[in-house]
């Protein structure tokens, strides 16, 4: 049966069984079986990677896991001195930063990306896409390096005038003339996480189909109400994934947001304190962490943030995926 | 007023509404057009300054000589730029082969549900934080080794680029046509010669696009190296020991309190871009020939 | 089943002429039945002529068929009539499309406007997915912000039972619109044309992807609506075309090759071409 598919073809019979492309398990070329063990290989290589990865993850933060326990993750110290490691503050940190540039970013992206299919001709659209990948390219550390030099002494001036103006509202009242802190941290990652946003954005409104947007025209809509009140929420699934995607670039980022976020512990309570995130944490103090417990939270909050990365990461690409193939049952 | 109505508004308010209504788009459109000028304004103010800071401080004597002591003004990062490239070359010896032997295995062997995993793993893995790769990195070879090493510094950016080589890779093959290979293979040629012969060829355009961009986004990571590689302020082409790379030396510069380490860091920045751009004109331009295909 | 009621008072208002456009071009027909009449139209695609010079006229209240073989440009032709064809990239349109005596092409003419008095239904059903039953009917109509939910409610009902669709749905008027049924769904969308009150209704092809029972109940619906309002159909189905319509153009080639009252142009056509399509000798 199977192998006589296999003799046939190799006797160069006139039709040809496509299946045999797929029936590479029964292949009796021995060249095709060494290459096909190989390539395996390379492929079994991908998975032990990320097996070896959590592994890893697990056993070098085993020593902190076992004597913090998940309260690691709601202890408000972290005092290496003392041996006390609790990651609260950072973790909010990190989610306060990643969702205030969702807070920017987003507008601006969807802004893009719907002036770019909607209303930007198609021979011009590349120069307008092409800056914004452009962006997207730039190194980590050449936005920290930026951000330092250029952007801080420009939130610093803002900060200032925000508190000498508004410093009895309770996100202004806080250490103004740092500059590096929370709203320098969330600034710096907007402008990073915003060409993915876009990039994303404008590919699934691509996909919105002509005649639903022509429908809503015909009853007589300008074309802004047509996109505002057919295809955004027709894409509105993509989109959100879109923005997830963001938030986990955002969460995940460590050079830029470790030179301009802040260095310190404590929780946050204004915009203008400096905290670190989980990344910035781990970059700043690994290479100083002398002993092992002092490694090994260092590594349970690299296990935190994996995690949450993962997530994240998951959910848009189940949300982007469900998209792309129609999930919505509009009739064929 | 240009967009007038038709008869049918007759009324006052119907007309009013009309305009209410094409005002309404005109304010969307405007702050659209101010949302992607904000964008490209980033653009250019990053570029801008990294050009106006950087670009005026490359001169031989920064690409050829090693750092002088700290505090001392002078000399070049002649040994990140060779450790760049002995780090992110000996990682791309790792991933290449791993990536594209992978992205066959998923597309060429359909039928093994081991092949849809993989993939799914590996867009998983694009989305691990660079430092997170790091940690593992640091795990899987320093702590056995003992002492930061280029060799880690490889493996941290090697696990970075398998993904991007094996989802480059993978899609570049499924852009070639069936029938090619049915040819081959309706003419006796064993599926593994069809692969190379053919298949591989017939890619390789995309593959190599693949490639410069896996490798362009190594030489710009920093994180990883922080405690991989390290850095060293001497000359060092042994990836057994600590080795200096452009991205660490950028962020020690850029930290550290010498305003000549701030002027090299921009300097060094202005290179990384460069690299960034010329990239990114390659794989437009891949992108536009393959169009005309 | 009349949605006459607010078109009427228009209408009236319209002949008394107090807002009445000052751009007086002579009556080009003098047959006041006439609804649209569309003079040495040429359609391009870029510079591809798609349909030449074309001079046609719509009856008031009457079905008018467009019939023809693929790629004649009976599409085309029927999406200039409510300025939909300058929407496709490349779209050019020259020559005047009058309603009513006035130019849609005329300067200072907005399409947006245009779009509310020609109504069109598409060839494959285009509901909303986001969308209620509900909503999709309302979704035109609140286009000029009407807010009132009493007004709302009662026009959705009024188009829905219209369209022959209110009796099926009525009690699921808040399910997503796409929960119905192929010809249930194109009926909605009828009744979404309708409840803009249009003066004219463009189908493109509206059965061609529903199977005949909801064919049949379509073309029942076509010859109650012609009461109210003037109808242009293109099919490819040139029984569909004999049994539904007053009047038939025939399009070969992007030109009108002939038109006439159905019934003459299918017993005794004129030109030797629509003798030919007619009687199947090409497709």
């Amino acid at each position: 049966m199977k192998d006589q598919s296999v003799t046939l073809a190799s006797d160069r019979a006139a039709a040809i069984d496509v299946k045999l492309i797929h029936h590479d398990m029964h292949v009796t070329n021995l060249g095709d079986r060494l290459f096909y063990r190989a390539t395996q290989g390379f492929a079994l290589c991908v998975l032990l990677l990320a097996f070896l990865l959590v592994l890893d993850l697990f056993r070098g933060s085993w020593e902190a896991i076992q004597t913090f326990g998940l309260k690691f993750l709601v202890g408000t110290t972290w005092d290496p001195v003392t041996h006390q490691f609790g990651t609260l503050p950072t973790i909010i940190g990190t989610l306060v930063k990643a969702l205030i540039a969702l807070l920017l970013a987003v507008p601006i992206s969807i802004g893009s990306a719907v002036f770019i299919t909607f209303y930007v001709p198609k021979w011009l659209r590349p120069m307008i896409s092409y800056p914004i990948e452009l962006l997207a390219g730039i190194p980590s550390i050449v936005f920290g390096l930026w951000g330092l030099f250029i952007m801080v002494p420009v939130i610093r001036a803002l900060q200032i005038w925000l508190k000498a103006n508004f410093g009895w509202f309770f996100l202004f009242d806080g250490p103004a003339v740092y500059g590096v802190g929370v709203l320098a941290g969330s600034v710096i990652l907007a402008i990073m996480i915003t060409p993915i946003i876009t990039a994303i954005s404008r590919d699934i409104l691509l996909t919105v189909p002509r005649p639903q947007i022509e429908g809503m025209l015909a009853l007589g809509a300008t074309k802004w109400e047509a996109i505002w009140q057919v295809a955004l929420p027709y894409a509105r699934v993509g989109l959100f994934g879109a923005v997830i995607l963001g938030l986990g670039r955002a969460i995940g980022e460590t050079m830029a947001v470790t030179m301009v976020g802040g260095n310190s512990f404590d929780l946050i309570h204004s915009l203008f304190d400096p905290v670190h995130s989980m990344a910035s944490q781990i970059a700043s103090e690994f290479t100083e962490a002398t002993y092992s417990l002092y490694v090994s939270s260092l590594i349970y909050v690299g296990l935190v943030l994996f995690g949450i990365t993962i997530l994240i990461s998951l959910g848009a690409q189940f949300l982007i995926r469900r998209m792309s193939k129609g999930q919505v049952a509009v009739f064929e | 007023m240009k967009a007038t109505s038709m008869q049918r508004m007759t009324s006052q308010t119907d007309l009013h509404r009309f305009r209410v209504r094409k005002l309404v788009e005109l304010l969307a459109v405007t702050g659209m057009v101010l949302c992607a000028a904000v964008s490209i304004f980033f653009l250019l103010a990053i570029l801008g300054y990294v050009v106006y800071r950087g670009a005026s401080s490359i001169d031989w004597e920064f690409l050829t000589a090693l750092p002088l002591p700290p505090g001392e003004v002078g000399g070049g990062i002649a040994n990140a730029l060779i450790g760049s490239v002995l780090v992110v070359g000996c990682a791309t010896l790792l991933a290449m082969p791993i990536g594209l032997g992978a992205a066959v295995f998923v597309n060429e062997f359909p039928s093994a549900r081991l092949g849809r995993a993989v993939r799914f793993m590996a867009e998983v893995l694009t989305g691990v934080p660079s430092i997170v790769v790091g940690l593992f990195a640091y795990a899987l070879v320093v702590q056995p080794m003992g002492s930061f090493s280029g060799l880690s510094g490889s493996v941290a950016y090697a696990i970075i680029m398998v993904p991007i080589v094996l989802i480059t890779s993978h899609e570049a093959f499924r852009l070639v046509p069936p029938s090619l290979r049915e040819a081959s293979l309706a003419l006796g040629v064993p599926k593994w010669r069809t692969i190379i012969g053919i298949v591989l060829p017939v890619s390789s355009k995309a593959l190599i696009t693949g490639g410069v961009l896996a490798i362009s986004r190594a030489l710009g990571e920093a994180a990883p190296m922080l405690f991989t590689a390290f850095g060293n302020p001497f000359w060092n082409l042994n990836l057994g020991k600590p080795i200096a790379t452009v991205p660490m030396l950028i962020y020690t510069y850029a930290t550290g309190p010498y305003e000549d380490w701030h002027r090299k860091a921009w300097a060094a920045s202005f290179v990384l871009m460069m690299v960034v751009l010329i990239t990114s004109v390659m794989t437009r331009a891949f992108l536009r020939g393959k169009a005309h295909e | 089943m009349n949605n006459g009621g607010v078109q009427m008072s228009d209408e009236s208002y319209n002949r008394e002429g107090t807002e009445k456009t000052t751009d007086s071009h002579p009556q080009t027909s003098p047959d006041s039945d006439t609804r649209l009449e569309v003079e040495h139209l040429n359609v391009y695609y870029g510079d591809f002529r798609a349909v030449k010079d074309v001079n046609l006229s719509i009856k008031n209240n009457r079905v008018t068929a467009i019939i023809g073989p693929s790629g004649c440009g009976k599409s085309t032709f029927i999406r200039c009539l409510n300025r939909m064809h300058e929407v496709t990239p490349g779209g050019r349109v020259q020559g005047k499309v009058m309603l009513d005596g006035q130019d849609l092409y005329g300067p200072g003419v907005d399409p947006v406007d245009v779009r509310r008095r020609v109504g069109m239904v598409f060839q494959k059903p285009n509901v909303f997915p986001s969308m209620s039953i509900y909503d999709n009917v309302a979704s035109g109509y609140k286009l000029n912000g009407v807010r009132n939910r009493q007004m709302i409610a009662e026009k959705v009902e009024r188009s829905l039972k219209n369209a022959a669709l209110w009796e099926e749905i009525k009690d699921d008027l808040q399910k997503p619109g796409t929960s119905l049924s192929g010809g249930q769904q194109q009926r909605l969308c009828i009744a979404r044309a309708l409840a803009v009150d249009p003066e004219v209704l463009l189908m493109d092809e509206p059965c061609s992807a529903l199977d005949p029972i909801a064919t049949a109940k379509i073309e029942e619906l076509i010859h109650e609506l012609k009461e109210t309002v003037t109808i242009v159909i293109v099919t490819h189905n040139m029984q569909q075309a004999a049994r539904v319509s007053d009047y038939t153009a025939f399009f070969y080639v992007g030109e009108l090759i002939e038109f006439g009252e159905t019934q003459q142009l299918f017993t005794a056509p004129e030109k030797r071409q629509t003798e030919d399509y007619i009687t199947g000798r090409f497709g």
